[in-house]
């Protein structure tokens, strides 16, 4: 596909640090390629602010291939812009066209405090995972090959799709509620369905609940707008399985 | 910890929203098959109406059931409330620009303002007619006029299947109690039982000079609220108690679907149908 190029309009959240105020700029970027990722285009405009001498907008990235989970922006109103089963690193200029205006704001959730700029904490989903999300094994230098236990094909499929979660926040992000619980979902999920799993997993869904809750993120009112604008298709099956699986582990 | 996780935790209290949100949707088919009889022309319709609502505010099991429902709506809608005030603060600052039609539909989106809608319809609801049959000095008895004689004579219908002569408490021979009983005025024995006549209170409502159209009007524009309501809750509330299975998903959100259609259009057909076509 030949590329173009446009000239947008883009209306970016600028905030000096976390204690400060912050406000929507306004700055317009010319001659961007439509073949460029979102990303680029954020650094054409970062040097185009360099050679006037001003602050570069600060964003997260890391892979730029969609397996991170950095790239956290809120894009014209959605998380990570406006396809579906994308990131923002994947995604490209030519989903907007010339003279568009485009708004990029920071991931807003009392949980993931701005940091800079479009740059959030998430270091809440790192507590979520620490109080439960994992499996304990013995590392060292015994440990049982994995295939030892046989697994039903259908339950490592949907453990498999579980763990595709790259924790990127954005189903936090789009949800009314900043609620956390695709996320939590698909952690709790990923493991409750290994027979590895399951030793623990009475007190992993309710330590990982808790915390969550602890955190300050909303309660799911099953929207379903996480499961629209999840990068990789976790499905809202993982809440309900969350919902039975805590069920089950408060009565017990 | 279990103890508190089922009382406090985010998932408890979507727990309990589901619990008490489909025992609503239970009661109100239950509530639905009463008032279709509203619906009934012949000349026992009156009668027939009225037996039940005295069933319904007499009968033990129905007296458990109804403190139950009651409960619910409390406890719903207190919960709903906190819910929804947590969820707001869970995003202090929100967005500039949000498209939030873009993943999400309407009613999924204003369940607190519909459902606060449907609080305020609840109680005006149970002033109109709640109130009234339980605590109304002037709930009307239910009566009937026959010929005798060439001469037109009142009679209030009485729970035995037979008749209490208006004349006789006009006269001062009997006297009304507890807004039902029928007394002998002087030996003070009770004679006979009427009927509260809430099917007359229902009609003069919907049939009023003044107001009867605005109360049509209003009460359709309360089941279309509670349509929304539905929409979402009814197949919302199988996802909160974890009850999300590929085999039945489609089968529990059409038949949400079409319960949210049904059962608040034939809600509303009762007072479209008094005020509009019962002569
Ligand atoms: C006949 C009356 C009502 C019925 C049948 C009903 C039914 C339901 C159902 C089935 C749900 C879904 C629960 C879930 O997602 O787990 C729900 C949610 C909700 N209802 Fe009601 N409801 C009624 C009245 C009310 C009232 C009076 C309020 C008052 C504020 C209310 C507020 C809410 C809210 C805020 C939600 C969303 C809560 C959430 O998803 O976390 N509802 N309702
Ligand atoms: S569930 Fe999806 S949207 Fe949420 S953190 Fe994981 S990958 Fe991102
Ligand atoms: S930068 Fe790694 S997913 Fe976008």
């Amino acid at each position: 596909m030949a590329s173009k190029y446009i000239n947008i309009t883009l209306k970016i959240w600028r905030q000096k640090d976390a204690k400060s105020k912050g406000q929507i700029e306004t700055y317009k970027l010319d001659n961007v390629s439509t073949s460029s990722s979102f990303l680029e285009m954020l650094d054409q405009l970062n040097e185009q602010l360099v050679g006037e001498r001003k602050e570069p907008v600060a964003f997260d990235h890391d892979c730029r291939e969609g397996i991170c989970g950095m790239c956290s922006l809120y894009i014209n109103g959605r998380a990570h812009g406006p396809d579906t089963k994308i990131t923002t690193c994947q995604l490209h200029m030519r989903s907007f066209k010339d003279g568009d205006t485009i708004y990029v704001e920071p991931w807003r959730s009392k949980a993931f405090p701005v940091i800079k700029d479009l740059i959030v904490d998430r270091t809440a989903f790192d507590r979520i995972q620490q109080a439960g999300g994992f499996v304990s094994v013995n590392t060292s230098g015994r440990t049982m090959d994995a295939n030892a236990i046989p697994v039903a094909k259908f339950d490592a499929d949907r453990s498999f799709e579980a763990a595709a979660c790259i924790g990127c926040g954005a189903c936090v992000a789009s949800c009314k509620n900043g609620s956390a619980m695709l996320f939590v979902g698909a952690k709790v999920s990923q493991y409750a369905l290994l027979p590895q799993g399951k030793v623990e997993a009475t007190q992993r869904v309710l330590n990982m609940v808790r915390q969550m809750d602890e955190e300050g993120f909303g309660n799911c009112t099953n929207t379903g707008a996480c499961e629209v604008e999840c990068p990789k298709g976790i499905s809202l099956e993982n809440i309900a399985r969350m919902n039975r699986e805590y069920l089950v582990a408060s009565i017990k | 910890m279990a103890k508190s996780a089922l009382l406090k935790s985010s998932l408890a209290k979507k727990y309990w929203m589901a619990l008490t949100g489909l025992f609503l949707c239970l009661f109100l088919i239950g509530h639905l098959i009463g008032n279709l009889q509203l619906l009934a022309t012949g000349e026992n319709a009156a009668l027939n109406f009225n037996k039940y609502a005295l069933f319904m505010t007499t009968n033990p099991a129905v007296k458990l059931l109804s403190y139950l429902t009651y409960f619910s709506i409390l406890f719903h809608a207190v919960d709903g409330i906190v819910l929804t005030v947590q969820n707001k603060k869970a995003r202090p600052v929100g967005y500039v620009k949000n498209s939030a039609s873009s993943n999400t539909v309407w009613a999924s989106r204003n369940m607190a303002v519909l459902g606060t809608l449907i609080l305020v319809f609840i109680v005006t609801h149970m002033v109109n007619f709640w109130a009234v049959m339980h605590f109304d000095e002037n709930m009307p008895l239910q009566k009937v006029e026959i010929e005798v004689g060439g001469m037109k004579q009142e009679l209030y219908l009485t729970t035995d299947g037979g008749y209490m002569p208006v004349a006789q408490v006009e006269q001062g021979n009997v006297e009304i109690k507890h807004r039902k009983d029928f007394y002998d005025a002087n030996a003070h024995v009770k004679l006979k039982e009427g009927y509260k006549d809430l099917y007359k209170v229902t009609v003069d409502f919907f049939k009023h000079e003044k107001w009867g159209l605005l109360a049509t009007i209003l009460y359709v524009f309360a089941m279309f609220v509670l349509a929304f309501h539905l929409y979402h809750g009814f197949s919302s509330a199988f996802q909160s108690l974890g009850l999300n299975n590929p085999k039945y998903n489609s089968l529990i959100k059409n038949f949400g679907k079409a319960f949210s259609v049904v059962v608040p259009l034939l809600f509303a057909s009762i007072p479209v149908f008094i005020h509009f076509i019962l002569k």
